[in-house]
């Protein structure tokens, strides 16, 4: 197995691990949580394929994607959890309200 | 006799131009203007409606000497938005330009002190705007550009009086036409794929297409004409109209002779001599089930009107019938009943505007809103009784009216292509007007009036109404009369009429 | 005249002189009332010499800061992307006249509106302007990230609420476009969509790549069934960010999937090459039909035009299934024609949904009021943006509905020529529906608030925009065709200068 694999495949199942928090945890918190570690996949599998033929020196273009990818990653994950706190002082609640939003 | 187009001299672009701008111009500055100003917005309205009168007379001498009237404005590349005056557009310009200055005048005493006049005078010119535009549209396209501004503009017009039943009444209305609308498009677009053009040619541009594409066309013409026929209101898709009655007088008076009804008539006959040509249209076997259609339609609104004790609903049925005269003229394809149809187009236009004027008269002046109400009318208003009568014998088609002539060349025109059944509609027909009209003649002149009327109004000094509301009707009931009785004269409607016919049955 | 600027300038300014504005805005708050309508117009000087100049020279290629690709950042104007610069300056500039009137009754909105709004401006001329994989995903990031904040602004909990259901999907859908890129980039060791172009290959590697790139977009459109989270986001957000979000924002990721589709997958070939065009056009077509039936059934205006949004969307799709078989591509010029005519209509509703709101105080249909006698400019922006929706003549909807018409008929396409044709009839119904309300008076007569000028007459003239579109094909379908970016990928237009 080589390394490219394993780091894909890890990539990939963080990625399906943030997609499952996302869609099924009812917290916000949880589910900014879960957005980060999709995130996280998805950089770990931009990192990881860098190295596009077996010894050969990795590309440097990737790794400044993903510094610049966290750094998006970052201030969403502060505007989200800026957002989710407003909610909560506006309505006393953490979790999104299901579409009742009629009047 | 009449002299042909002679493509020598160059089209003159302003004149078209200018009969848009009359009313528009007009229109869209009145919007503007406080409710108050009654003279600035009168004024207004009678200069565009004068001024558009003129440009249709000098355009009428024009056509009449070899000079040519077309403008167009790049819409896609391939389609332009076109404007073409032509025998056939002058005759449905010509009366609407003068009518329309007949029924401004008489909008201007109906609403007297009623609210939002700025409004109603606004899209009224913005109507008669896009009427005319109908009646010069040089292309297909510009003539479903400019039905639909019809649509658009009459809506606020029919839900003016801002009630429940009004909004209702201006839903339905848009149902029916919206609806017509996405046909009619469906169709242009079909047919612009198919043919690569969409100008409108004597004879139709569709004669080559036949052998392919046979019944594409048949389908075509199915949704051109349920498209434009829902204006027309032939039946099945007539039941907008009646309903449409809930609407100040002066507007029923343009929905039916001026503007929405007669377009769709237009647009009937612009398909069936213009986009098929009529001789391919019969090769294709639609013409038969479009007279089919007429003839029911005739009867049908007829009987409806029958029962009708509603004096505006009764019109309103009056008008199904007569329109399909039209249709009838069109659909039986020969040279004396096209001069029917197109005939009617004209004379059916000024008779049923004059009762409408009548009927609004009544019930301004005497609260009459139903015939049973109108026993012994004719003592009090004579003058409007009188103009009454002449509408009343010119749909039943007595001679001298102007009515007669419209069923006189009908009927021969069916027997002139070997038909026997128009006839026997005509006859059913005149027989139904009659029974559903002479009544209401009995109880105005012969009956007794009633000791007090629903809701008089008094207009000072023993006068029957006001003036602007007597001159209209009184006009227009002395035309349909001259218009029967000078039928042969030239620039009389049958002349013009004939024009048309000749060019599409006889030109190589 | 010489010019004194040339197409690159006018490119770059487009990118810097909102940002800028936007800082300038943040820092000196007071002032940013006339800074962002001084910015919005610049923006759209600039956006009329880019016009010019690719109208004059062709497509333009700016290599910024002179590195160029496969190292630098690129940026590329041809046809499409300047139809749909210069629709967003339009909407941009009418929505900044209108907002310093809307926020004057809602002065903590107005401190973040326009650092936010200029923000925003940012990335869609930065992502109209990109040939960057990588850069495009950038630009959607802050676009995402700003329109998400602009949705929160009115501190409503129903605001909130949508907001942050947006801000999630929006994350979500930039991640699934972002691992899209890390496998093309995999691939073929490029993200410039040039190069990448030349190399791209049928395979596995293009297929994921172009499966997961779709689904964030898609998800980012809102095509149905992504729609979800639109109508609650769009009807509960400060008139002004509505019209932004309905016209410009889902516009941008409907250009990039355009975009990508056109420059790098739709001549791979294969079987999902030729089954997502079809597919994408089904879902439009159940987008026209779902969304007008939603929207005729809403009882408040702004969800009205919510659903009717998620109706125009569907539009958009149809161009997938019948393009590619006409001469001059019918079918995209006609889903450009619907999309300019969809942002300048949708805003000026907005914008007159917004006067409505602040006359009455509420936005329920039936209690309209007489509304066409009290606010009839604002009525008259409202039904000419709803003429233009609906597809009536003359008006850059019907233009565009039109050649969508020319294109089904013409490939016996039966069923999508039904689509478009029923969904401009129930548009006539909910469009109507409000106008019929406008007219009749309500049991207890209310008294309205005074609506600024300004606000009626910029969403009067966004709405005569939307009508004059019908008229601007002698310049717009040349336009159109500059860089040929419905027939050529990128690639092989090349640097034309």
């Amino acid at each position: 197995m080589s390394s490219v694999l394993v780091f894909a495949l890890a990539g990939l199942g963080l990625i399906g691990l943030g997609l499952y928090g996302l869609l099924v945890q009812r917290h916000l918190l949880r589910k900014v949580l879960a957005f980060n570690v999709i995130s996280s996949g998805i950089f770990l599998l931009l990192a990881g394929l860098a190295r596009r033929a077996p010894g050969a020196e990795p590309d440097p273009v990737p790794q400044a994607m993903v510094l610049t990818g966290i750094v998006v990653a970052v201030a969403a994950t502060a505007l989200a959890l800026a957002m989710m706190l407003a909610l909560r002082s506006a309505t006393g609640r953490t979790r999104l309200e299901d579409h009742g939003d009629e009047d | 006799m009449i002299p042909a187009i002679d493509a020598a001299l160059p089209p003159n672009a302003w004149l078209p131009l200018l009969v848009l701008a009359s009313s528009l111009l007009p229109g869209l500055v009145i919007f503007f203007l406080a409710e108050q100003r009654y003279w600035t917005r009168t004024l207004l309205n009678l200069a565009g409606s004068l001024v558009k009168l003129l440009l249709v007379g000098a355009m009428l001498w024009g056509v009449f000497h070899q000079q040519q009237y077309a403008a167009s404005l790049p819409l896609l590349p391939g389609l332009d938005l076109v404007l073409r005056v032509r025998p056939l557009s002058l005759l449905f310009l010509s009366l609407s330009a003068g009518l329309w200055l007949l029924t401004t005048l008489y909008a201007i005493g109906y609403l007297e002190d009623s609210p939002n006049r700025s409004r109603f005078f606004g899209f009224f010119s913005l109507c008669v705007t896009a009427t005319v535009g109908v009646a010069m549209a040089g292309n297909l396209l510009t003539f479903l550009i400019f039905f639909e501004l019809l649509t658009l503009t009459t809506y606020p017009l029919v839900v003016h009086r801002g009630t429940e039943e009004a909004r209702r009444a201006g839903q339905i209305y848009l149902a029916h036409t919206v609806i017509a609308g996405a046909l009619l498009l469906a169709g242009t677009v079909w047919l612009y794929t198919l043919a690569g053009t969409l100008t409108f040619t004597t004879q139709g541009f569709v004669a080559d297409l036949v052998e392919r594409h046979r019944w594409s066309l048949i389908a075509i013409f199915v949704l051109l004409i349920i498209g434009v026929g829902v204006k027309a209101a032939l039946v099945p898709l007539q039941s907008w109209l009646p309903r449409a009655m809930v609407a100040p007088a002066p507007v029923s008076a343009l929905l039916h002779a001026v503007a929405v009804v007669k377009a769709g008539a237009f647009g009937i006959v612009l398909i069936v001599y213009d986009v098929f040509g009529v001789e391919v249209a019969a090769e294709l076997g639609v013409t038969k089930p479009l007279a089919l259609v007429a003839a029911f339609t005739i009867l049908y609104g007829s009987v409806r009107a029958l029962f009708q004790d509603n004096l505006k609903r009764r019109l309103a049925f009056s008008t199904v019938s007569q329109v399909s005269y039209i249709v009838l003229g069109v659909a039986i394809v020969g040279p004396l009943a096209t001069v029917g149809g197109l005939v009617h187009l004209v004379h059916q236009g000024v008779m049923k505007i004059t009762l409408f004027f009548c009927a609004g008269n009544l019930a301004e002046t005497l609260g009459i809103h139903k015939v049973s109400e109108m026993n012994g009318v004719g003592r009090r208003m004579p003058w409007t009784m009188l103009a009454f009568s002449i509408g009343v014998f010119g749909m039943i088609g007595l001679p001298p009216v102007a009515g007669f002539i419209s069923k006189w060349y009908l009927g021969l025109g069916g027997l002139e292509a070997g038909l026997h059944w128009p006839l026997f509609v005509l006859a059913g027909s005149s027989l139904l007007n009659a029974a559903y009209f002479l009544p209401i003649l009995h109880r105005a002149w012969f009956c007794e009036p009633p000791e007090a009327w629903p809701e008089e109004r008094d207009f000072g000094g023993n006068k029957e109404t006001a003036w602007l509301l007597l001159l209209p009707p009184l006009v227009t009931a002395a035309l349909s009369l001259l218009i029967g009785l000078f039928a042969s004269m030239p620039f009389t409607p049958l002349e013009w009429a004939r024009l048309i016919a000749e060019r599409e049955f006889y030109q190589p | 005249m010489p010019m004194l600027l040339n197409g690159a300038d006018w490119a770059t300014a487009l990118v810097f002189v909102p940002l800028l504005a936007a800082l300038a805005c943040f820092l000196v708050p007071r002032a940013a009332d006339w800074l962002g309508v001084l910015a919005a117009l610049l923006i759209l000087l600039a956006t009329l010499g880019l016009v010019q100049d690719l109208l004059s020279d062709g497509p333009l290629r700016v290599a910024v800061g002179g590195w160029g690709a496969p190292l630098g950042i690129d940026l590329w104007a041809d046809g499409l992307s300047a139809a749909l610069l210069l629709m967003t300056a339009l909407v941009g500039l009418g929505v900044s006249v209108y907002a310093p009137g809307y926020f004057a009754a809602h002065p903590q909105q107005q401190r973040w509106f326009w650092p936010l709004w200029l923000l925003l401006w940012t990335a869609l001329n930065g992502l109209y302007l990109s040939a960057d994989l990588f850069n495009l995903y950038v630009m959607l990031e802050v676009l995402g990230l700003s329109a998400a904040a602009l949705t929160a602004l009115s501190g409503s909990a129903t605001g909130l609420n949508a907001a942050m259901r947006y801000l999630l999907v929006s994350l979500l859908g930039s991640a699934a476009y972002l691992l899209g890129v890390a496998l093309l980039y995999h691939g073929y060791g490029t993200v410039d969509i040039a190069l990448l172009g030349q190399r791209i290959e049928a395979g596995a590697v293009a297929t994921t790549a172009l499966l997961v790139m779709a689904a964030g977009l898609l998800l980012k459109t809102a095509l149905l069934p992504f729609h979800f989270w639109l109508p609650p986001a769009h009807g509960s957000a400060p008139a002004p960010v509505s019209a932004l979000l309905s016209a410009l924002v889902i516009k941008a990721s409907f250009y990039l999937l355009l975009r990508l589709w056109l420059d790098l997958f739709s001549g791979l070939g294969g079987l999902l090459a030729a089954l997502l065009p079809e597919l994408l056009g089904l879902l439009g077509a159940a987008a026209v039909l779902w969304g007008s039936v939603q929207a005729l059934r809403q009882r408040r205006l702004k969800l009205l035009i919510a659903y009717s949004t998620v109706a125009q969307i569907g539009y958009l799709f149809l161009g997938f299934p019948l393009a590619g078989v006409q001469a001059e591509e019918v079918a995209w010029r006609a889903v450009l024609y619907l999309a300019l005519a969809h942002g300048l209509a949708k805003a000026a509703m907005f914008l007159s949904a917004g006067n409505l709101l602040q006359f009455a105080g509420h936005d329920r249909i039936a209690d309209l009021d007489r509304a066409v006698q009290r606010l009839p400019l604002t009525l008259t922006a409202f039904v000419l943006g709803g003429i233009s929706i609906m597809g009536l003549p003359p008006s850059g909807g019907f233009v565009g509905k039109w050649l969508l018409l020319e294109s089904a008929f013409t490939q016996g396409r039966w069923g999508f020529a039904i689509v478009v044709l029923l969904g401009g009839v129930l548009a006539a119904g909910y469009v109507f529906k409000v106008v019929g309300y406008a007219f009749t008076p309500t049991e207890i007569a209310q008294e309205g608030e005074a609506v600024p000028l300004r606000m009626q007459w910029s969403a009067l003239l966004l709405a005569f925009g939307a009508i004059l579109l019908g008229f601007s094909a002698p310049w717009l379908w040349p336009l159109l065709g500059v860089g040929d970016p419905f027939g050529l990928p990128i690639a092989e237009v090349g640097a034309a200068r």
